[in-house]
């Protein structure tokens, strides 16, 4: 108890409470302009949490995220154009309702079961985080090296439909990651006789490279003209959202789970578990004809899923220092900064800490409520500013960023080849989140793989001797064996026929 | 996409080799089977595999005709500039101080985006006034003053 007290004291201070404050301003107005993503968000805040304390540097990343995906909502119901990836697979449902004359319902519905979605997740990570590191403090380099193989795999099956390219974008990650010079031999790695490169390439401004350069590069090949926006004022948001509550229960409740499941899979974050908790709530609705005509229960479903994904993906990041999605992967790369490296012994040595980012996560998704309903309020002003005026300004802020890390030019050369490089992944189909997880979680891999073997001495199948490392190589091992039996079954049906 | 797979494909397998080429001289750990080759080979390989995968794919899929999908314009032009311009400030913000190439590099890239001339000054202006003093004065970081180092 004294733990959580003493949490609660570094959190409810007046700096702590401003940075939370204006992260969540700049949080809502990220997420509310198309173009502008949470992780972007994310990516662009490091460098000024880069000069904070631990707990206001993760307050303000949790704050802005939380924020971001909300009012990615706004411009999903008033212009048909999601805020930010998380809100897409609702927005033709948010903007028909607003069609309807029900802006109102769809822009309450989206704030109401974010906020609701996100408390969800953050007692899912209170409650199973704590329970989940008393178990992993046993774990030997084995458990990590399979929950690594374990991350990848979700990677690159869940977060995107081809998992040829999948596998691509994670190998350059890891390609990425051996840069350097820690390996088990400390041989020098691709450093081309480079002493910047000697120590690796800097997490952070490949991060603002491949989240807000690509996006801005996206943005000037891709010029959208100006959307235009009703005119007519809104009414009440809050009005007929506790009819919704009782009369949707249960999608609530299957939208938060799905959610929080969904982002405590490496490599899959708030974007996918709106689709998938948008396909289901469809799948399982009373009223399945009337999804794509303007029906709120879709919302009410992917709506909460995508805030409660947030929390989801702090459990593997915090526990085992495994990013759930984009943005735990940045903030774990925060969390590495500040000397609060995540793992199990966080939890013992330090809970005040982790007691405070559970603080900082509840307050969040609280003050959500009164700040979310404000951005509705002004969201004509936020998005009449143009986004050609915006752009060349982040650029400004990621070339500044990036160098601040280090103080060294070296980090935009960074910043400016990643942003290239993400740019044209998006645009001939590789997903980028596995690129991330194996920029992360590489040299962590190889640090497991070679502990793991010299214990194994030589046996391979020392590998799957512990009751867990088994468990998780075993479901490794089945999902990556799978396309080829489920192949073979397949032609063996077809010779029988 | 079929047809950028090909090539993509080609590009990832030189990579590849490439990769597969230079892990050959990493050194090994002493006394253990693998060195710090083991993993740049497995990523390597599994490049090349994957490589081969795409190429195969797409030649496969060739032989049927793939669907124009209708694109927007597209301006490369802009993004040429923006790359552009992210070169400029790398080579000269040492030599000019980051409060000429600032405004310069900005003032290109709102040119690029369409934004009007008078506006686009303005804003460029402001905007580095207002990155510099964040970053130069709240969070100290040391931006290049250039020939203005002996005034400040």
């Amino acid at each position: 108890m004294d733990a959580v007290a003493t949490a609660a004291a570094l959190v409810f201070q007046p700096y702590v409470m401003l940075v939370i404050l204006l992260s969540a301003v700049y949080g809502l107005f990220v997420g509310a302009i198309p173009g502008l993503t949470a992780t972007m968000a994310t990516a662009l805040l490091v460098p000024v949490t880069f000069f904070m304390a631990p707990i206001p540097a993760v307050a303000a990343i949790v704050t802005a995220t939380a924020m971001a995906i909300f009012s990615g909502d706004i411009p999903s119901a008033l212009l048909r154009m999601p805020g930010t990836p998380a809100s897409a697979a609702y927005t033709d449902e948010a903007y028909l309702l607003t069609r309807k004359g029900q802006a109102e319902v769809a822009l309450g519905a989206g704030l109401v079961f974010s906020v609701l979605g996100g408390i969800f997740g953050v007692l899912v990570l209170c409650v199973a985080a704590p329970a989940l590191a008393e178990v992993a403090l046993n774990f030997s380099s084995f458990e990590y090296f399979w929950l690594v193989m374990l991350g990848f795999t979700c990677a690159i099956f869940i977060a995107g439909n081809d998992p040829v390219k999948g596998l691509v974008s994670l190998l350059l990650g890891l390609l990425i990651s051996v840069v350097g010079l820690e390996n088990p031999a400390g041989a020098p790695r691709y450093t081309f006789g480079s002493p910047e490169l000697m120590g690796g390439i800097d997490l952070i401004p490949l991060m603002i490279g491949m989240f807000a350069v690509s996006e801005i590069l996206r943005y000037a090949v891709v010029v959208a003209k100006p959307p235009k926006i009703t005119e007519r004022p809104f009414g009440n948001v809050f009005a007929g959202m506790w009819t919704l509550v009782k009369k949707y229960p249960m999608a609530l409740l299957r939208g938060s789970a799905l959610g929080t499941l969904v982002g405590a899979l490496p490599g899959a974050g708030a974007d996918i578990a709106a689709w998938m908790a948008y396909a289901v709530s469809k799948r399982f609705s009373k009223e399945p004809e009337k999804f794509g005509t303007g029906h709120v229960e879709g919302i009410v479903e992917a709506g909460a899923a995508n805030n409660s994904a947030l929390g989801g993906a702090w459990i593997p990041a915090l526990v085992f220092g495994i990013p759930g999605d984009s943005i735990t992967a940045i903030a774990i790369g925060v969390l590495y900064l500040k000397g609060m490296n995540p793992g199990p012994t966080l939890f013992v040595n330090n809970p005040q800490n982790i007691y405070a980012v559970f603080i900082v996560f509840l307050l969040a998704q609280i003050l959500m409520l009164p700040l979310g309903w404000m951005a509705i309020k002004v969201a004509k002003r936020i998005l009449s500013i143009p986004a050609n005026v915006l752009m060349p300004l982040i650029l400004l802020f990621c070339i500044v960023g990036s160098f601040a890390i280090n103080n060294s030019s070296f980090g935009i050369v960074v910043t400016l080849l990643a942003g290239i490089l993400g740019f044209c992944m998006e645009r001939w189909g590789f997903p980028i989140a596995p690129t991330i997880l194996g920029v992360v979680l590489g040299t962590m891999l190889e640090q497991h793989f070679f502990s793991s073997l010299i214990k194994a001495d030589g046996n391979f199948l020392v590998f799957f001797e512990r009751p867990i490392a088994g468990t998780l190589g075993a479901v490794c091992l089945a999902v990556w064996l799978w396309p080829l039996g489920r192949s073979l079954l397949r032609r063996g049906r077809a010779k029988q026929r | 996409m079929q047809r950028t797979d090909r090539w993509v494909g080609l590009g990832l397998a030189t990579l590849a080799l490439a990769v597969l080429w230079t892990a050959r001289a990493f050194p090994q750990v002493p006394g253990q089977k693998l060195g710090a080759a083991f993993l740049p080979m497995i990523i390597g390989a599994g490049l090349l595999l994957c490589a081969l995968a795409l190429i195969v794919r797409s030649l496969r899929a060739g032989a049927y005709p793939a669907q124009a999908a209708e694109r927007p314009a597209e301006h490369f032009g802009s993004a040429l500039v923006i790359i552009g311009a992210v070169i400029a400030y790398l080579l000269l913000a040492e030599r000019i101080g980051f409060l000429f190439i600032a405004p310069l590099c900005l003032m290109a890239v709102f040119l690029a985006l369409r934004v009007r001339w008078r506006s686009a000054l303005w804003w460029s202006l402001g905007g580095t006034l207002v990155v510099h003093l964040a970053f130069y004065k709240l969070l100290r970081v040391p931006l290049p003053w250039g020939p203005l180092t002996p005034f400040y």
